[in-house]
């Protein structure tokens, strides 16, 4: 304002539209050209410095040109586009390193075998033994978790009313937050109290705590979206209410409840610390949940990374375990996703 | 098998006459609808009961352990059950688990909360929706391949960073370096940061997208630029949310356990420099003592378990008293 009134137009100047990307292509360069000058080979160095010259630079150019409003106005979106790309850095090298890293022994011959006779630091072996033992134990956490996360979703929603139902809600919010390795500590402290060894099944009992507060969540989002229209007809049909929920309600919703339970076990399939404390991890196959330690592939991933003192060929196995279970869950989100999108309820809007 | 032990508990009992007209007024109830409430309230119950569960076995081994400590739980600095008489304390894993989750926050919140603002009012529409798709998917990445990522391509990037930090703001005394390598509580907190970012970027997003268009349409008319907007309008609407989210964030940062444990190099002491390798954090110390610990070395884990679960069902019962809070408001004027 203060500007439009010394400037004899009713708008201030204005940059031209080019100019930010200017000012970001020129920082880079001035960032690199510093780096190389001061001999700092980081790439996280340059980066920084590029970044501070983007933003100082657009403050200086803006509050010439425009005046000092505008000028903050730009430093925040400026701010704003740097932390975003500071964000996705780390990310993009996540992936990328996983994948190329990964690539490099992920094969049949890998998918097929285990670690039996094959030594941390020597080349070889595989994780069929980690694929088979982290399948079981997911699949009986959520037999045991999603039937209990589904119906605890329909009582908060259609019978729900009261101190308990409040109770409980507080309580599945809470139990979100429950870290990973307190979950495997509780079952660890049932188990001390029995003198039990290790087995696949401990790791599913912790693994299904941490997932029914997930389920309960996602479940009770997708019931609420069920239009009341639908149960009233039900009703006003002579229709008891269990049958209303079981016929009406939950075919109406089963497309997120369904996306729910995936993404709880998409979840739950990456924990880790759970499975160190009970399942133990085991270089053979055992594909019995209920007896003897066994492996997983999170699991995995940390004893090739933890028990190999740096061997090169076991740190191949550890990335290429984690592309394996990176692509089972992501393929699995996808998956839950489009369920989600295809099945989406009709909210009758 | 939890129908059966569910069908077990009693059903809502017949009450006398009066609850019965009751009913009766309600319409019948069949047993269907008897039998299925019944299910249902009990899965909610048995949450309860793990809840409560968790709390009192964590309790009972923790008591045991403690009983046998020969130092002081809260303030001893180390952790030897070994020993006889067994000696043992949190102090150093409090201070680790505390000094890493700040470091951690100070990073993320503010870029978290600058991305949803990136995605809500900056980004190009065209983009905003895959760059949200995306962030969602990164959330759903496992901890361990960030704990990979973190021990074999971030350590390793840190090295230049850390000679920098030595060489300007080593005289703080914090930034001090010894050449060490740089598994210390700043990677490990630069590394919790990029995993807690999605969190926290994914519930500030909402809470940013409710903020009434009338109030930003306001603003704009009096003429205000984009920033002060955000400033004015947006901010104010969605601080509780923020905070709520960096809480939640907080949680997942306290009781992370395998990134932790695959940068840090542990050691039982406290470093003024948060570049030196050393200190620990409470699930870090579970996971990497648990191997070779004794019956008495578990229950002392527990116990420190126990002190983790504690302080997380704090934070996050205090994340979700402030969403719920702001709950009540929002509907209001929305």
């Amino acid at each position: 304002m203060s500007t439009a009134a010394t400037a004899s137009t009713l708008k201030g100047a204005r940059l031209p539209k080019w100019s930010p990307y200017a000012i970001a292509a020129g920082s880079v360069a001035l960032g690199l050209g510093i780096s190389f000058a001061a001999g700092l080979e980081s790439s996280i160095q340059w980066a920084l410095i590029a970044g501070l010259l983007f933003v100082l630079g657009t403050y200086v150019i803006a509050a010439r040109v425009e005046g000092r409003r505008q000028a903050k106005d730009r430093i925040a979106t400026s701010l704003v586009w740097v932390a975003f790309l500071l964000a996705v850095v780390p990310l993009v090298s996540l992936v990328w390193s996983t994948v190329s890293r990964g690539l490099k022994v992920l094969d049949f011959y890998f998918l097929s075998h285990s670690m039996g006779l094959v030594a941390d630091s020597e080349p070889g072996g595989g994780i069929y033994h980690a694929i088979l033992g982290s399948l079981e134990q997911v699949a009986l956490a959520t037999v045991i978790a999603a039937p209990i996360g589904v119906l605890t979703a329909i009582y908060l929603v259609e019978y729900g009313r009261g101190r308990l139902a409040k109770a409980v809600t507080f309580f599945v919010d809470v139990m979100t937050g429950i870290p990973s390795i307190v979950a495997g500590l509780f079952i660890l402290s049932i188990m001390l109290m029995f003198d039990m060894e290790p087995f696949g099944f401990a790791g599913s009992l912790a693994l299904a705590i941490l997932m029914m507060p997930v389920v309960v969540r996602s479940t009770e989002e997708m019931l609420k979206l069920v239009p009341n229209e639908l149960r009233e007809a039900s009703l006003a049909l002579g229709i008891p209410k269990w049958r209303t929920i079981l016929k009406v309600v939950i075919p109406t919703s089963i497309g997120g409840i369904t996306t729910g339970i995936m993404l709880a076990v998409a979840r739950i399939a990456g924990e880790t610390a759970p499975v160190l404390l009970l399942v133990w991890g085991n270089s053979l196959i055992n594909a019995n949940p209920f007896e003897g330690a066994q492996q997983s592939l999170p699991l995995y991933i940390y004893q090739q990374y933890a028990n190999s003192a740096g061997a090169g060929a076991a740190y191949d196995r550890a990335w290429a375990a984690s592309l394996t279970l990176i692509a089972f869950v992501m393929i699995l989100n996808l998956v839950a996703r489009g369920i989600a999108r295809w099945k989406a309820p009709k909210t009758g809007r | 098998m939890d129908t059966t032990q569910i069908t077990d508990a009693p059903p809502p009992t017949p009450q006398p006459t009066q609850a019965e007209q009751k009913r009766a007024a309600r319409g019948a109830t069949r047993p269907g609808d008897r039998i299925f409430l019944g299910l249902s309230r009990g899965s909610g119950i048995l949450l309860l009961v793990i809840m409560a569960a968790i709390a009192v076995f964590l309790t009972y081994r923790a008591s045991i352990a403690i009983s046998k400590d020969e130092a002081n739980f809260f303030t001893a600095f180390e952790w030897n059950t070994q020993l006889i008489p067994p000696k043992f304390g949190i102090a150093v894993l409090a201070f680790g688990t505390i000094v890493s989750s700040i470091i951690a926050m100070a990073i993320a919140v503010p870029i978290a909360v600058a991305i949803a603002l990136f995605l809500t009012h900056y980004a190009p529409r065209r983009l905003s929706g895959p760059i949200a798709y995306v962030i969602d998917l990164l959330a759903a990445v496992p901890s361990i391949v960030y704990g990979l990522w973190g021990a074999l391509i971030l350590v390793p990037h840190m090295n230049g960073l850390y000679g920098w930090l030595n060489d300007y703001l080593g005289w703080t005394g914090i930034f001090s370096w010894q050449q060490g390598a740089p598994r210390s509580m700043l990677t490990v907190g630069i590394l919790l940061a990029i995993m807690i970012l999605p969190i926290i970027t994914n519930v500030s997003r909402e809470v940013f997208r409710q903020v009434p268009q009338m109030h930003e349409e306001a603003a704009l008319a009096l003429g205000a630029t984009r920033w002060e907007v955000i400033r004015m309008a947006v901010l104010p609407f969605g601080r509780s949310g923020v905070i709520s989210a960096s809480m939640l964030g907080l949680g997942r940062a306290l009781g992370e356990t395998m990134a932790v444990a695959t940068v840090l190099s542990p050691s039982f002491d406290i470093q003024a420099s948060l570049l030196d390798p050393g200190g620990g954090t409470f699930a870090q110390n579970i996971a990497s003592k648990f191997g070779e610990a004794s019956e008495l070395g578990r229950d002392a884990l527990i116990a420190s378990g126990l002190v983790l679960f504690v302080i997380t069902l704090l934070v996050n019962g205090a994340a979700r008293m402030i969403i719920a809070r702001r709950k009540e408001y929002s509907g209001a004027n929305a």
